[in-house]
């Protein structure tokens, strides 16, 4: 009769389904290759956060910002400090006014006042992005917009990124946001920028207390890197697989 | 407040108790629309294949009309992206660059896929239409005319060959790729559900039965849509004949066919059902295993969502209409009732998951609440606020009207069954 | 056979080809998969220098050094020793050419972030010597009495 229904559903079918493969634009290394790119790298980067030492005084806060352009008044920031207030009722008060921007003068959290008598536990804890091994935003940004490089840093193509937010949304520690002039997604990035030239992230160099520092995984002579293998630390939210690089002493159940 | 404060979120997100600094409802409204529209089309073109590929004659006419609705749905469904991106001009890049780990990524192959299933499929079914409108508007004087029929020539893509070997082989062809369609408009909505259901770092999202769920309830929603605009768009066309007299017989003036109507009704109940089973499930899952953000998925869902989700969308948008349309001795009116909510559940499902799962804060200490601008005052707040939303939602009636001209989808004189 | 069944395939062909020279246009040339695998390492090549580029603006103690030794020999025998120069003056970039002088933040919200007292005792801001706000001298900048480069020294 005519050209059978089997041929023509052949054609069709692999036709439009095998040119709309684009597939030249991947490349795939097998996980030894990959693996093998990553082993000889000199540089890992990582951070450790002494939460102890952290008075909240939130310069660190304002160095970053000053540092990576992220304007000031703006209510986003790459890094940000929390403050946990533990009660003798078990109730765990949190705040990060501004990211802790100007520091935490009052001891009002969120117009509750909190008798100093009551106070089981308080502490600051700041935070930035992890620089995760498996950094769940790169996995699920739809365009190559952001990615990591061979030293640990997940760093954004600010000409490439589209916005969509799919990044923001997945990461589990709220790193990400939109930077509100260019209008692309925006993180912390240790301040690559500083670290490649020999010199410390911004707020890690403004720290007066030392509750900041950068440390090479690879190099077994960083006294952080030394802290960080040999002594207890912590890191936040383990249980989403991410693999983060930000180490913490002095963690407590209570943080988020 | 200058431009650099206007943080994208902060005009529509109110924070309560602690909330990460940078975070906010990044997925608004239009995010809510997409996987509605994408809903629709894949809905609208699975009950068209149900005639096409499984022969359900009743379905016959509204099969016709669906088709072309999905085609309409289907500029709609991107529409509500490149409202919400930040950077529209980019909207290309995934598929240029296209990051397959990203479920996002997969937009750009499977809506372009299911785009040209959907026109090849339209071409093999009004060609011999487009044919034997070249030929008729050939003599006819007129600028209009001799556009449109110009029109109608690009449409054919010069295949003439009206005999009927070659209407049979068209038939063929409409067929296969009603065939082939039903699995990529699935995947085109089920993927929809993947992106919510593979982030997990939303407590609320994060579940295999996500792109099921999406599947299912997508289905609902485009054979509702469908049999609501059909039995819509027929009385109304029975009502003017009816008005304005002349000698109609009484089977040339029916309104919507009530087999036709009792066809699509069994369907969507079934899927219905499924849908709400697989919801249901997953909620006393999460209850079951009470994992680290159930209390906060608990306080949300049975606290301030409550009527957003048991009472709007569980209540007024499943069970209300499940028992409208299962009661003895349905009217239209009451189908139509029915249909309108069942519409209006599915918007609420998708609201429910994309707004809801922001509802809470990363740190599993605070809530955040969708303050959905109203009043545009600026492009931001148009574009993720209720007119971006009524726009979408407006446009793809308007695309029908137009396609329509050319592919009229509402021929009662069918030519060949 | 009917071959016009083919022309939707060939208008789909057309579309799909049309991406692939766009992209030869559209696409930076050194977008790929570089170092590690397709999942974490798929962008464009040039972005990592151009973030290496991004501008310099806190410069570090050592820098202040080379001009300003008194003052640093001052603070480093102070209690304010680990006080970064830049805290309270500002980023350094662009100084002394072309900003001869840097901004000097002498407000009182400055000092409080860590001297303002809060009993909080797993942290080292309890171990700080503080003030209340609202009783110590109200709204006085505290420079006018301390000395920032060696506070101990009160006009008082």
């Amino acid at each position: 009769m005519t050209c059978s229904r089997r041929d023509f559903l052949k054609e069709a079918v692999g036709g439009t389904l095998a040119t709309a493969l684009p597939l030249s634009a991947f490349v795939f290394l097998t996980t030894d290759e990959a693996k093998a790119a990553i082993a000889d790298a000199k540089v890992r980067w990582a951070f450790l956060v002494d939460t102890t030492k952290c008075v909240g005084c939130g310069l660190c806060v304002k160095a970053c910002k000053t540092e990576n352009e992220i304007p000031y008044d703006a209510a986003v920031t790459r890094t940000w400090v929390e403050r946990y207030v533990v009660t003798k009722d078990g109730e765990t008060h949190i705040d990060s006014p501004m990211g802790g921007r100007d520091g935490f003068i009052d001891d009002k959290i969120r117009d509750e006042e909190i008798d100093p008598e009551d106070i089981d536990k308080a502490f600051f804890v700041p935070k930035l992005c992890n620089q995760c091994d498996n950094p769940a935003c790169v996995q699920v940004c739809p365009v190559g917009a952001t990615y990591q490089t061979d030293d640990g840093i997940v760093l954004i193509d600010r000409d490439w990124c589209i916005g969509c937010g799919y990044c923001i949304m997945a990461c589990p520690y709220g790193v990400r946001f939109f930077h509100p002039v260019h209008k692309v997604a925006d993180k912390c990035n240790f301040c690559y920028h500083r670290i490649s030239k020999g010199m410390q992230p911004a707020c890690v160099e403004c720290c007066s207390f030392g509750a900041r520092r950068l440390a090479n995984l690879r190099d077994p002579d960083d006294p952080v890197t030394k802290i960080i293998t040999t002594e207890r630390v912590a890191v936040l939210k383990d249980e989403y697989g991410t693999k983060p690089h930000v180490f913490y002493i002095g963690l407590d159940a209570s943080v988020r | 407040m200058t431009e650099d404060l206007i943080v994208h979120g902060i005009e529509w997100t109110v924070k309560e108790l602690f909330v990460y600094p940078n975070e906010y409802i990044y997925w608004s409204i239009q995010i809510v629309m997409y996987p509605y529209m994408t809903g629709l089309v894949a809905g609208a073109f699975v009950l068209s294949s149900l005639y096409h590929v499984f022969g359900q004659k009743d379905l016959k006419e509204i099969a016709q009309f669906s088709l072309v609705f999905s085609l309409a749905l289907l500029p709609v469904a991107a529409l509500p992206l490149l409202l919400h991106l930040q950077q529209p001009t980019r909207a290309m890049e995934p598929l240029l660059t296209p990051h397959f780990t990203s479920a996002i990524a997969a937009f750009g192959i499977v809506f372009t896929t299911y785009a040209l299933i959907v026109l090849s499929e339209i071409w093999f079914v009004y060609r011999e239409y487009f044919v034997a409108q070249v030929y008729a508007l050939k003599e006819k004087p007129g600028l209009a005319t001799a556009m449109k029929r110009t029109v109608y020539r690009v449409l054919t893509i010069g295949a003439y060959d009206v005999s009927g070997e070659a209407l049979r082989v068209d038939k063929k062809a409409a067929t296969v790729l009603a065939a082939i369609g039903i699995p990529v408009a699935c995947f085109l909505h089920g993927y929809a559900g993947f992106i919510f259901g593979s982030v997990k770092a939303n407590a609320l999202w994060m579940s295999p039965l996500m792109p099921v769920i999406f599947i299912m309830s997508a289905v609902v929603s485009g054979i509702a849509l469908c049999m609501l605009t059909y039995i819509v768009i027929m009385e109304w066309q029975a009502f003017w004949r009816r008005r304005s007299g002349g000698v109609a017989e009484a089977s040339e003036i029916k309104g919507a066919e009530a087999e036709i109507i009792n066809t699509a009704t069994k369907y969507l109940l079934g899927f219905l059902v499924a849908a709400i089973s697989l919801e249901m499930l997953d909620l006393i899952f999460r209850g079951y295993t009470a994992m680290k953000s159930w209390d906060i998925l608990r306080s949300v869902m049975y606290g301030k969502d409550f009527v957003n989700i048991f009472v709007l969308q569980y209540t007024l948008g499943n069970l209300v209409p499940f028992i409208l349309l299962i009661l003895p001795g349905r009217t239209l009116k009451r189908t139509a009732l029915a249909l309108l909510l069942v519409l209006f559940g599915v918007f609420m499902m998708r609201w429910n998951v994309v707004i809801g799962g922001q509802a809470f804060s990363l740190s599993f200490s605070g809530y955040m609440h969708y303050d959905i601008p109203i009043i545009p005052h600026s492009i931001e707040t148009f574009k993720e606020g209720l007119f971006g939303a009524l726009t979408v939602i407006a446009t793809p009636f308007f695309l029908f009207w137009i396609i329509n001209k050319f592919v009229p989808s509402l021929r009662r004189d069918a030519k060949e069954s | 056979m009917k071959w016009h069944v083919l022309r939707p395939l060939g208008v789909a062909i057309g579309l799909i080809a049309t991406i692939f020279v766009a992209r030869e246009f559209l696409v930076p040339d050194d977008f790929g998969v570089h170092g590690q695998n397709f999942t974490y390492g798929y962008h464009r090549l040039s972005n990592i220098q151009e973030w290496k580029d991004f501008p310099v603006k806190y410069q570090g103690r050592e820098n202040c050094e080379e001009c300003h030794e008194e003052n640093l020999t001052e603070l480093n025998s102070s209690s304010h020793q680990n006080v970064e120069c830049e805290n309270c003056h500002g980023p350094a970039v662009g100084h002394p050419d072309p900003n001869e002088f840097l901004p000097l933040d002498k407000s009182r919200a400055l000092c409080l972030r860590c001297h303002a007292f809060l009993e909080y005792p797993n942290s080292d801001r309890g171990k700080l010597k503080s003030i209340v706000d609202r009783t110590h001298r109200r709204r006085d900048e505290c420079v006018k009495c301390h000395n920032p480069h060696d506070p101990r020294e009160s006009d008082e």
